[in-house]
């Protein structure tokens, strides 16, 4: 055993390489951290509070640069002044061998790009709400995975649907791998790139809930939809998910994670959830819903209301079970967008619909949101909470960052 | 401060009160898109570009990314939040309430003074509007494209504040914005650098390095205007500036960084071998440099001006940080130094400060520009060339005020009228400079792709990888 390490802080720090010096961080700064002389731009890790007010102002990007440093030895200001380029991230101390395999301190830096990416649209990652399980978080890294075993693979969507969803089911034998609802964890595809690296780690998002797709065994759910065109509707190959999508029962699986400490249900008596999704967006939602459909006798938690957006009913994944559950369990909404003779209908359309009944649940402090789907849906999303809200004499800019600050408002965007 | 989008027209100013700016401006919207559609972007309407929207100019909404059609862009008007007893910081009503309304005596100059700065907004669009059919990657078309909107969106930061104050005369102001054109014989923009061509990419990243930077300055110093909604308008404006200047600076880094590269592969610095291969030289680098530099010090106005002491004492429009200066704010007595030739030589001479108020604008502007050139210098050093980049002095090729009588070698020596006819094509870009640049130009469509002339990014655009499809055709 060696000593215990010192706390890690995650420092933030400007890349002097990339930075333009236009002075807009240090304008938005709330807490003053950042200050600059004729040469750079610095942040004091005394001051800084990881608002992240800084990071999307920032027209270069090299504001959005981090290290992990002992506490204690954190970059001072006097030293960032004389940089020329970021200095490399140092070795920090392993922590001994726990469990499984190398118990990282530091998150994969595909696995942050992702997660930085994904809650972008929040101002980064929020707080958890208050009541929710504490996540284990890391435990495998990439140089010694978590290996699971398929013991699932079906089909979610229609046959003629376009689209090819699936249900997988993971078990983990005997290895130590608890997630929360909400979680995600991270898939090493086997082989090499196109350049000869082993390909990037892609994250999804766990669609069962902490006791398992089976309860009292071993095992999660994911939900993956084939990728087989880009956003111009190209055709292209997603080597992850072609690759979970094609998996047999009985094959084995390299996954590492867990990951999230944000995006977390609440587990007390009367916490709401509002719900809206997108596709697989649908994931964690299902996970919570399970997870609150298996402790309704309990008497955990409180409403639950879900707006959940696809192309048509046969490409809604999970769209079978979802509607026989009971109105009272649940207050579904479904909007399609391609029904053939149909209007378009998204989510914020059935936002706004319901527009009462929503600012009902957004006033009680009780009420956690979450949000989840393709990047393109957020907008319309704050639109429609920002014109509900006008409508039932709330204010969402008001809101919206009280919520954010009580870990009662969640984004996770792709 | 949210955005009300639910609006015709964005915006955070309460447009919904007061009906009758409402119609004004729901009149000239339609009219603005139709002079978008004739001189915006050419032929790219019709492309899904991966556009940052403001939704709210807090920290956490301003930046909104999204892939949308340009004539399609939410172009609004977006004020940063009022300041609690903000006072006139500086000139003779310096301690009085900042104003919300325009005092009657100075309408005429503070009309004068938002014509011009929105005149600059839609020239720009225009100079710019054949670039897209030449860009050096996907990445470079939606950067171009980002400042084309924004700088539509200043426009119509201007013209809000036109409509909004200014009665009938700011209305067809506003109309006369949107009918000057770029470098029309009969009917120009207002300032001549607005009315130079932008004819290829390196002049396109020099002009957002240079120019738009001056834009900075100008924008800083009327925020810091004692008209109180002239000062929120040009604040949050330089929020979106700063994607301007970072366009320029990171763009010809990327060129200069793409030379070097090229010079250690050949081991060369001889400038035909380097143009052989298709990358522009560092020489015709710092001659587009010292082109661009000059003809954005003529931006600043005559170094001794009478309206520019008018401007500044009657509170309209203050220095570059104007609250962290630490003299009076009221400058009466004071002095500061402005160039003139004397005896064929340049030499400093006191003038009273009030009117050098431009001068000193133009020195902090060389101040924060040169530091970016030396940023450029250490992409040449770290790959190891001997060749390091200047600003050419700020009296060097100028063509206002008193200095443009006279010939100013970049080293800032007079020279005859012998010396500079034998000399200038050393010193600014030539006719077959401008051809081989413009030889090299020629779109690149590809995700990840770049042109052999240009690097790419260290990185992409909101966290996106650089290979990310930031323009999708259709």
């Amino acid at each position: 055993m060696t000593a215990a390490p010192a706390t890690i802080l995650r420092q933030h720090l400007i890349d002097p390489e990339i930075c333009i010096r236009c002075n807009t961080c240090e304008e938005t700064c709330p807490v003053d951290a950042i200050s600059h002389d004729s040469r750079n731009y610095v942040v004091d890790a005394a001051k800084c509070n990881l608002c992240y007010d800084c990071i999307s102002p920032c027209p270069t990007g090299s504001i959005d640069s981090w290290r992990n440093m002992p506490a204690d030895r954190a970059y001072p200001i006097a030293e960032q002044l004389l940089w020329d380029s970021l200095p490399a991230q140092i070795a920090l101390d392993q922590g001994t061998e726990v469990g499984a395999g190398d118990t990282a301190t530091d998150l994969p830096d595909d696995v942050e790009r992702i997660a930085a990416a994904s809650t972008a649209g929040q101002g980064g990652t929020a707080p958890p709400p208050w009541s929710a399980a504490h996540p284990y978080i890391n435990l495998y890294g990439i140089h010694a995975p978590a290996v699971a075993t398929v013991s699932g693979n079906f089909r979610l969507t229609a046959a003629d649907a376009s689209s090819d969803i699936r249900h997988i089911v993971l078990d983990f034998g005997n290895a130590s791998f608890p997630v929360l609802e909400g979680q995600t964890i991270g898939i090493l595809p086997p082989g090499l790139d196109a350049n000869g690296k082993p390909h990037h780690v892609r994250l999804y998002s766990v669609a069962s809930p902490r006791d398992g797709e089976r309860p009292k065994y071993n095992n999660l759910s994911l939900t993956v939809k084939r990728v087989t065109e880009d956003h111009e509707g190209k055709a292209a190959q997603g080597v992850a998910s072609n690759y979970l999508c094609d998996l047999k029962k009985g094959d084995k699986v390299n996954v590492v994670g867990p990951y999230g400490t944000s995006f977390l249900m609440p587990n007390h008596p009367g916490s709401n959830l509002l719900m809206i999704c997108t596709g697989t967006g649908s994931a964690p939602m299902r996970a919570m819903t399970e997870r609150r459909r298996r402790k309704a006798a309990a008497g955990e938690g409180g409403k639950l209301m879900l707006f959940f957006g696809a192309r048509s009913p046969g490409e809604l994944p999970y769209f079978g079970p979802l509607t026989k559950l009971p109105g009272e369990f649940i207050d579904m909404n479904l909007a399609f967008s391609r029904v053939p003779g149909e209007p378009k209908h998204y989510v914020q359309d059935l936002l706004r619909e319901r527009g009462a009944d929503v600012a009902r649940l957004l006033q009680d402090d009780n009420t956690y949101v979450y949000l989840c789907g393709l990047k393109g849906m957020e907008k319309g999303v704050e639109e429609a909470f920002t014109a509900l809200c006008q409508a039932n004499n709330l204010n969402w800019n008001a809101l919206r960052p009280q919520m954010l600050q009580q870990g009662r408002y969640h984004v996770e965007t792709y | 401060m949210s955005i009300d989008y639910s609006q015709k027209i964005p915006n955070n100013v309460h447009l919904n009160d007061n009906k009758t700016l409402q119609r004004a401006l729901e009149h000239w919207q339609p009219e603005f898109i139709n002079w978008w559609k004739d001189m915006g972007p050419d032929g790219s309407q019709n492309f899904d570009v991966y556009l940052r929207t403001a939704v709210s100019v807090d920290p956490s909404g301003w930046a909104h990314f999204d892939h949308v059609k340009m004539p399609d862009y939410r172009w609004g008007i977006f004020l940063n939040p009022a300041e609690e007893g903000r006072k006139v910081n500086f000139g003779a009503h310096k301690g009085e309430a900042a104003w919300q309304e325009v005092p009657g005596e100075y309408r005429s100059n503070l009309r004068r003074l938002i014509v011009t700065q929105g005149d600059t907004e839609p020239a720009s669009v225009e100079q710019q509007r054949h670039l897209g059919l030449t860009c050096p990657s996907l990445y470079d078309m939606r950067n171009l494209f980002q400042v084309n909107v924004e700088e539509g969106r200043h426009l119509w930061a201007m013209v809000y504040l036109l409509h909004a104050y200014f009665g009938r005369d700011g209305r067809e102001e506003a109309e006369a914005l949107l009918e000057r054109r770029s470098g029309d014989a009969d009917n120009p923009r207002i300032l001549g650098a607005f009315n130079e061509r932008t004819p290829d990419w390196l002049s396109f990243f020099m002009f957002t390095y240079f120019t738009d930077r001056d834009g900075k300055y100008q924008l800083c110093s009327l925020a810091e205007s004692g008209f109180d909604p002239l000062a929120r308008t040009c604040k949050f404006m330089l929020t979106e500036e700063a994607h301007h200047m970072f366009v320029g600076e990171s763009g010809v880094g990327r060129v200069i960084q793409r030379t070097c590269d090229v010079m250690n592969q050949l081991k060369t610095d001889d400038v035909a071998k380097i143009r052989a291969q298709g990358v522009i030289d560092l020489p015709t680098i710092q001659r587009y440099l010292n082109f661009h530099f000059s003809v954005t010090m003529d931006l600043f106005g005559a170094d001794v001006s009478s309206n520019a002491a008018t401007f500044y004492t009657t509170g309209l429009k203050g220095r570059y940080e104007e609250t962290k200066q630490t003299d009076d704010h009221l400058l009466n007595d004071a002095s500061y130094g402005v160039l003139e030739v004397n005896d064929g030589k340049l030499v400093t001479i006191q003038a009273p400060y009030l009117n050098a108020i431009n001068e000193k604008l133009r020195d902090d502007y060389v101040t924060d520009a040169k530091a970016g050139i030396e940023r450029w210098n250490k992409i040449i050093q770290k790959a190891g060339i001997p060749f390091t980049l200047s600003a050419p002095h700020k009296a060097f090729n100028r063509k206002i005020g008193p200095l443009s009588a006279a010939k100013i070698s970049p080293a800032g020596q007079v020279v005859s009228e012998g010396e500079w006819t034998h000399q200038h094509l050393h010193w600014l870009p030539s006719a077959e400079d401008r051809a081989f640049v413009a030889s090299l130009m020629g779109r690149v469509a590809e995700p990840g792709k770049f042109a052999n002339w240009i690097a790419p990014p260290a990185r992409g655009i909101n966290n996106q990888p650089v290979d990310f499809a930031y323009v999708r055709f259709n």
